[in-house]
């Protein structure tokens, strides 16, 4: 493990290097004082870069039990942790299967497709299903929609919401209590209330958005779903240096990995494709490049077939690859109606 | 607010300064940079850095809104151009939506023009008869503008408008007409447009073509280079759309697939060959601009034509199902026969097709 690698100014480096520091080990067993009197600097200063060490080894081995390192998990907690999970339905019943349930919190998922194959759709779709009330087997959280290419049509989630109030009441239309509870809540208005809607005009806005999003989180608790629609879009429009847009990218896609984790979130990404040449012939993949498609946890692919709309599971590190049927209804995303069950594993 | 200044956010003096100094003057200067670089190239420590970030973003990010307040200033400011047909208007909740892209794509000589002059003759009509009551930006790049034909269409439409005095005058002295031929001025252009929208109470902003500008020339080989010079026109277009609260309709070409063009995913394999060949035999028309630029428009209307009938169809909208509308040109422009229209399923919604109006064989 090198010095180079280390969060701290490159005076500081330099510094170090001169003074003879060169790996992390050397710097292991130096005190404070010491490293002060070697370097020329502040105790304080000294203390600084001595502090930022052990953060950066403990990310390095992430080994062993939690009674054994500070902030890890076992597997076994993790599990427990996963199961106690709700998952935010899609509204279509196949689709939520090859999911495991929906849409999970705490990872990144990645959804794309064609235009006009209903992205948006599914998109708008889970800002208003976030918020059906737990009595309802729903979350009750807020979202957050960060809408890059003016796509989000507030008619359109007014629609989406009554159509998914509509099926709630007619789903517990035998619990009278359930639904005197909470009457207030459903209504398509305070829905639409509870969905925070960013409009990005360029890709610094689309940084900045993401940079904010850790605060405007501690202050509105309750946000259980970022939406970005696109995450693509100004970052094909005007990014000209390419090699710099991948290491801006992983660096917003790690700020959002993060952002799931701490706030236990899920967070959509609605992407777009592109042609690939591959094998002699041109494919459909999804944009951003190879590079990015590491970046989310989930990979979704909406596509046509023949005549219906269907969703596949491109990766994914817990769910099988499978494929779905779903269609865009005037309620929203909804069971294809052709036929009941067609979910096909591969 | 990409282009705010550093120095005017109230970082921290000392920290301000050495932006300044290594010439990081903007927002988006600083955010385009990954943190590690930030700090190799400020000399400064992790803290500091991530500090002066978490600032910086938080000025430049936009403020939020909540959905609800989002449809209370939708109600309050009006959103939608009404195209005054029917079925269609109810199918686009209301009509062509402002602050968005709206995309004509079809075939030569099957009515985007005509589309097109209908629409501005909308944006300019008083508000009493249903229009907008303001100006028309119209770009041109196929000089197939015809003043007389929508004087006509307005006559047509609107006798009662256009046969009191003057009046003829005045609507069309609402429609300004830019003619252009390549993409530079267009660019040229667009940057002027931002204030005269807004000086001059711009109702409505028409590009008829977009294609027309990319294509000039021989475009019989890869699109994919000419495309990237639309990255900016098309970004700007979105926001001016955004900006200035307006629809902006750009109309876009077709041309012939290539037999290379394979449109399915690498996992979907080849299992469709059959279909495919099927569908090759009968549609061959894809939309000039290509996929990127499909992705970008927010409402994306087909003009077709088939068994000798002409069809608007819905293709592309967040708000509404796929959707087709038999249409006719009559001599006060476009009218559609029904207003139910007939819903599109599969791929159909996406293919472009024309045949069926061959003049010697009827």
């Amino acid at each position: 493990m090198e010095i180079a690698n280390l969060p701290i100014s490159p005076s500081q480096r330099a510094k170090l290097l001169s003074a003879g520091y060169t790996t992390l080990t050397s710097l292991s067993a130096v005190s404070p004082f010491q490293l002060a009197r070697d370097l020329n600097i502040a105790l304080q200063e000294a203390s600084d870069i001595l502090k930022v060490m052990p953060e950066f080894t403990r990310s390095e081995s992430l080994h062993g039990g939690n009674a054994i390192l500070k902030g890890a998990q076992t597997a076994w907690d993790m599990l427990s942790e996963e199961q106690m999970q709700k998952h935010i339905t899609t509204g279509c019943e196949n689709l939520d299967t090859i999911l495991g349930g929906g849409i999970h919190c705490k990872e990144v998922t990645e959804v794309g497709g064609v235009p006009g194959i209903g992205k948006t759709q599914l998109g708008i779709q889970l800002a208003v299903n976030v918020q059906i009330p737990v009595e309802y087997g729903g979350l009750h959280g807020k979202a957050v929609y960060i809408d890059t290419e003016g796509s989000f049509m507030v008619e359109r989630a007014h629609q989406i919401a009554e159509g998914c109030i509509m099926d709630m009441l007619d789903k517990f239309r035998h619990h009278q209590k359930v639904i005197l509870a909470c009457q207030e809540q459903m209504q398509p208005n305070s829905f639409l209330a509870n969905i925070f809607y960013f409009r990005i005009c360029s890709y610094t806005e689309q940084i900045a958005v993401i940079n904010y999003l850790g605060k405007f989180l501690a202050e509105q608790k309750d946000v259980k779903i970022i939406i970005i629609d696109s995450v693509t879009f100004h970052f094909r429009q005007d990014f000209d240096d390419l090699a710099r847009r991948t290491r801006v990218l992983s660096g917003m896609s790690l700020e959002l990995m993060k952002l799931a984790k701490t706030y236990n979130l899920a967070v959509v990404l609605l992407n777009q494709v592109t042609t690939k040449f591959t094998e002699g012939s041109f494919q459909l993949t999804l944009a951003l490049g190879d590079s990015w498609s590491h970046a989310c946890t989930n990979r979704v692919i909406l596509y046509w077939n023949g005549n219906d709309r269907h969703a596949y599971i491109d990766k994914s590190p817990s769910l099988r690859s499978a494929s779905a049927p779903f269609s865009v209804t005037s309620k929203g995303i909804r069971n294809a109606t052709s036929q009941c069950k067609r979910v096909r594993m591969m | 607010m990409a282009n705010k200044l550093i120095s005017q956010m109230g970082l921290p003096p000392s920290v301000a300064n050495v932006f300044a100094a290594r010439n990081i003057l903007t927002a988006k200067d600083a955010l385009s940079l990954p943190e590690f670089e930030l700090m190799t190239l400020l000399g400064m420590g992790l803290d500091q850095v991530k500090s002066a970030v978490e600032r910086i973003s938080e000025i430049t990010c936009p403020p939020y809104q909540t959905a609800l307040s989002l449809m209370e200033d939708r109600v309050r400011l009006g959103g939608h151009l009404p195209t005054l047909l029917r079925g269609l208007d109810d199918a686009l909740c209301g009509g062509i939506p402002f602050g968005a892209l709206t995309e004509l794509v079809g075939p030569s000589g099957i009515g985007k023009t005509q589309f097109c002059l209908k629409l501005s003759l909308l944006a300019a009509l008083p508000s009493c008869y249903g229009g907008l009551n303001g100006r028309v930006i119209y770009i041109d790049t196929e000089s197939k503008f015809s003043s007389r034909r929508m004087v006509e269409i307005g006559e047509n439409s609107f006798p009662q408008i256009f046969q009191s005095e003057g009046m003829a005058q005045q609507m069309a002295g609402r429609i300004i007409v830019v003619r252009l031929t390549s993409l530079p001025e267009f660019t040229e252009r667009l940057q002027q447009l931002k204030l005269t929208l807004i000086q001059h109470d711009v109702k409505l902003l028409v590009v008829d073509s977009m294609a027309a500008l990319v294509s000039g020339g021989n475009d019989t080989r890869t699109a994919g280079p000419k495309q990237h010079l639309l990255r900016w026109p098309l970004s700007f277009l979105k926001s001016l759309a955004e900006f200035s609260r307006i629809p902006v309709v750009v109309t876009n070409q077709v041309r012939s697939q290539s037999s290379n063009e394979a449109f399915h995913y690498p996992f979907q394999g080849k299992e469709k060959d059959s279909s495919k060949n099927f569908e090759r035999l009968e549609s061959h028309l894809i939309a000039a601009l290509g996929i990127q630029w499909a992705h970008a428009v927010t409402i994306r209307l087909v003009f077709e034509a088939y068994s000798g009938q002409k069809f608007i169809k819905v293709a592309k909208s967040p708000m509404s199902p796929a959707r087709a509308f038999p249409f006719i040109v009559e001599s006060s422009g476009i009218s559609l026969l029904n207003d139910d229209g007939f819903k599109v399923m599969g791929r159909e919604i996406n293919t472009i097709r024309f045949q069926g109006h061959n003049i010697l064989e009827q």
